[in-house]
């Protein structure tokens, strides 16, 4: 079975897409690292390798996790299965 | 699994007891304005190796300290036989030339001034093929795995990088590092947004203060006289977010599974600083900028590179040979030439951590005897020195 998208850590709110060409749509299958679960969400934008996917709905403001720790912040609203990038994210230090 | 009990590689061992796994001879020039005779005796001797820079003039304090310190250091490592030193003038020439002799092994110095280009080419090529053939007479022989030095840094990184490569890394520390390995990570501005945690890996508080005294005057000298409204695009770089990494937090923790899971760091080095602690792992305060770093560490003496990369990072070392390896599918099928090991297999879950890191091991050890790497077959040769401030 195609592995579609890591996540580090079971408390993470983000995972990383680990194949090339994920459409808007997809349904995609996901490893979580720390615990080895399976699990699934569906894409709702094209996503590039190694970009991220957010795990559920973030609110403006919301740290965003991954690695279990804090990675910066959301600037927008991001729903569950959507791109989550420079465009929506900020780093909390520069 | 890699079989601990008998881990060991072929290597040169130096007058003063290390163990190089390169047997270079470096022609090395004080200054900028040696590198033509430098590079002149390189191509008249053919083996020997020019290490080419832009710095050297109208030094002084801290700044001048380092400059020395990476060279002599260059010329200290047991990768490097033999060194020929050529400056504009006799005295600090001098300085570079008792620095590097204090290991034992051979090294002479030429000034330009007073005889010009053409005679001190001449006079050097002389010395330099001597030193060159009877380097070649030396033999590698069997040294223990507590005998290598290896250093990290990442490069082009990508979220792959925290994925895949960086822990691979990461997995051969908590391997070797029991069995006596000295080595070394760096990189302090990639460290912002980790710091607690990567103080937390210190072996005690007094080294994690030292650390995180380290960090903040990196933070207080550097980044907060000089930024502007954002470092984002310099860290992390445009080559970064193209990979997919948005902050540099979220850089840092994935630069961090390089120092892998168990390891504890005994010491905090200043750049280019020589360990003195005995085995085990060391932190320098370096840039994050590949060649700059790799060059403080092989100055240091480190003799083996382990360089995970996730866009796709092309640097080498002239006299520290980098192995390249990336879990970045498409890095691995657009810039397979560059890669040493491919550990895309641990996104697909293929291939466990444990494997990757025993592969790791291997492709290390193969190194060591003697494969040379990605990046030496390539001709890639980065010595960038680091420079503190402006010159006088």
């Amino acid at each position: 079975m195609t592995n579609h998208f890591n996540v580090h850590h079971k408390a993470d709110t983000v995972g990383v897409i680990t194949v090339e060409g994920v459409e808007a749509g997809q349904e995609l299958t996901g490893w979580i690292m720390e615990t080895d679960e399976t699990v699934v969400l569906k894409a709702l934008d094209p996503i590039p390798i190694g970009h991220k996917i957010a795990l559920g709905d973030i609110k403006s403001g919301d740290t965003i996790l991954k690695y279990g720790h804090d990675v910066g912040k959301a600037v927008a609203d991001v729903g569950k299965g959507h791109h989550v990038h420079v465009h929506n994210m900020k780093t909390k230090r520069w | 699994m890699v079989s601990k009990d008998k881990l060991s590689f072929q290597g040169y061992r130096r007058e003063n007891g290390r163990v190089g796994i390169r047997n270079h001879v470096v022609i090395l020039p004080l200054d900028d304005l040696s590198n033509a005779a430098c590079e002149a005796v390189a191509n008249n001797i053919k083996g020997c190796l020019a290490i080419p820079h832009a710095y050297g003039r109208l030094q002084f304090g801290a700044d001048l300290d380092l400059h020395f310190r990476t060279l002599i250091g260059t010329g200290c490592n047991p990768n490097v036989a033999a060194v020929i030193v050529i400056g504009i003038e006799p005295g600090w020439t001098k300085r570079v030339v008792d620095g590097i002799a204090a290991t034992g092994k051979p090294v002479e110095g030429f000034a330009i001034e007073q005889h010009g280009d053409i005679s001190t080419i001449a006079r050097a090529s002389y010395r330099a093929k001597q030193l060159l053939q009877d380097a070649s007479e030396k033999l590698r022989e069997e040294c223990a795995i507590d005998e290598l030095w290896v250093s990290t840094k990442c490069g082009e990184s990508d979220t792959t990088s925290g994925l895949g490569s960086c822990p691979t890394v990461g997995n051969l520390y908590d391997k070797l590092d029991p069995m006596g390995i000295t080595s070394c990570f760096g990189e302090t501005s990639e460290i912002t947004g980790a710091e607690h945690v990567c103080a937390s890996r210190a072996i005690n508080e007094e080294v994690g203060k030292k650390f995180l005294a380290t960090f903040q005057a990196y933070m207080d000298e550097v980044i907060e006289p000089h930024k502007t409204s954002d470092l984002s695009e310099s860290q992390p770089t445009k080559g970064n977010i193209e990979g997919g990494l948005t902050t540099i937090e979220e850089k840092a923790f994935g630069n961090l599974e390089k120092i892998g899971k168990k390891v504890k760091y005994i010491d905090v080095l200043e750049p280019a600083e020589v360990p003195s602690k005995g085995p085990g792992m060391y932190f320098m305060d370096t840039s994050s900028a590949a060649a700059e770093c790799v060059t403080l560490q092989a100055a240091a003496g480190f003799a083996v590179h382990l360089f995970p990369t996730g866009q796709g990072n092309v640097i080498g070392n002239p006299i520290e040979p980098v192995i390249k390896l990336s879990a970045n599918p498409r890095t691995v099928r657009t810039m397979g030439e560059h890669i040493d090991l491919d550990v895309s297999g641990i996104l697909r879950r293929e291939m466990t951590l444990d494997e990757a890191g025993d592969a790791l091991i291997d492709v290390m050890i193969r190194t060591c005897n003697g494969r040379l790497t990605a990046a030496e077959a390539l001709g890639h040769r980065e010595f960038v020195l680091t420079k503190l401030y402006r010159s006088a």
